[in-house]
């Protein structure tokens, strides 16, 4: 998406959910949320501006911040077939990247299982990976590691045992 | 060669020529061992494509008596380690092995297997299959190609040879065919259960 896309889409999320709703829309585009806004600029973005896919979901540790940050990218999956089958398309295609911030001792970040079910084993990797719970996942547990394990290896504080 | 040896020799071709071989029973034992290792179908990452590599007509393990991979430990000769060692995975590598009749052989295939490889450092890898499991020939490479698995192959069958029945572990009234711990998945890593301990 070109810049003025990004500025253009920001200037609707912000009229469909209020000031206030993003905090930042980054050098990359990347558009960057308060966490409690997620859900509802989510279902927007489903709704109403046709991002019918995400494509992934990752974590990130800003331990230097004391953050913890998850990453969404979503996607318009109709109109990238319509974008193969005729050459053109009536929107944007994407990839529309959504981040949020919560803090890094309590990062718990809405669950957004209930508007794309794909994101239902990405949450649970991300919470395996970086220990962010995802609030109102129906099932919210690790996905790679065992269930004893305690850690989270993908944070930047995590000491592999020496074995 | 001594002369007591070459007169042997001269003996045994002299015999040979009257349809009668002469050989020890060792070698015998081992000769037949060793024609016919059958490996565990068993792969575990990449390594195991040149594992299948080895065993189709280019390459061709038939040529050692190899070409049975067996779906069953208990039916195995030879557990060929090919790949990646996951935490997660190495208390059914640990299994397998336990579950194999002696005498058993462990092949561990590629630089994984050997020490963790690239993955050494990572939160989810064995640093080496002999972490837990004795190995007997250690093939290097990432991916070995299956030239090098069939090198080590020949490796382990010198060792076979090599191998005296009084002196082996597994054979005989005393003999050592003692279960390995299996390790158990704990809060921060792998656990061996508390017990005896293999060597």
């Amino acid at each position: 998406m070109t810049a003025e896309e990004v500025q253009a889409l920001r200037a609707r999320l912000e009229e469909a959910l209020g000031p206030g709703a993003i905090e930042e829309v980054q050098e990359s585009g990347a558009i960057r949320l308060r966490a409690e806004m997620l859900p509802a600029a989510c279902r927007y973005l489903r709704d109403r501006e046709g991002f019918d896919y995400l494509s992934n979901l990752s974590g990130v540790d800003w331990i230097e911040q004391g953050q913890m940050e998850v990453v969404y990218h979503l996607y318009a999956m109709r109109r990238g077939e319509q974008f193969f089958l005729q050459g053109q398309a009536d929107g944007l295609l994407g990839p529309v990247v959504l981040r949020v911030r919560v803090p890094r001792d309590e990062p718990v970040v809405p669950s957004v299982v209930s508007i794309w079910p794909s994101a239902l084993f990405q949450e649970r990797e991300t919470y395996d990976m970086f220990g962010i719970r995802f609030a109102g996942h129906p099932d919210l547990r690790r996905i790679y590691l065992w269930d004893e394990f305690e850690d989270h290896p993908l944070r930047k504080d995590y000491v592999p045992e020496e074995a | 060669m001594s002369e007591a040896e070459q007169m042997g020799l001269s003996e045994q071709i002299e015999l040979e020529k009257r349809g009668i071989f002469l050989t020890t029973v060792e070698g015998l034992y081992n000769w037949g061992r060793r024609s016919s290792m059958w490996p565990m179908m068993f792969g575990l990452a990449c390594c195991a494509f040149e594992m299948m590599a080895a065993g189709a007509p280019r390459f061709d393990m038939a040529r050692f008596g190899s070409e049975l991979f067996r779906a069953s430990p208990r039916q195995a000769d030879v557990m060929i380690v090919c790949g990646t060692v996951t935490k997660k995975m190495a208390p059914m590598v640990v299994r397998l092995y336990n579950q194999m009749a002696e005498p058993r052989y462990v092949v561990a295939m590629g630089a994984c297997a050997v020490s963790g490889g690239p993955f050494r450092d990572g939160y989810n890898v064995v640093k080496g299959v002999d972490t837990y499991i004795p190995v007997d020939v250690y093939i290097p490479g990432c991916p070995p190609r299956p030239e090098s698995l069939l090198y080590g192959w020949m490796t382990l069958q010198r060792l076979i040879d090599g191998q005296r029945l009084k002196s082996v572990p597994w054979y005989g009234k005393d003999g050592d065919t003692r279960e390995r711990p299996i390790p158990q998945y704990g809060p921060h890593g792998l656990e061996l259960p508390e017990g005896p301990a293999g060597d």
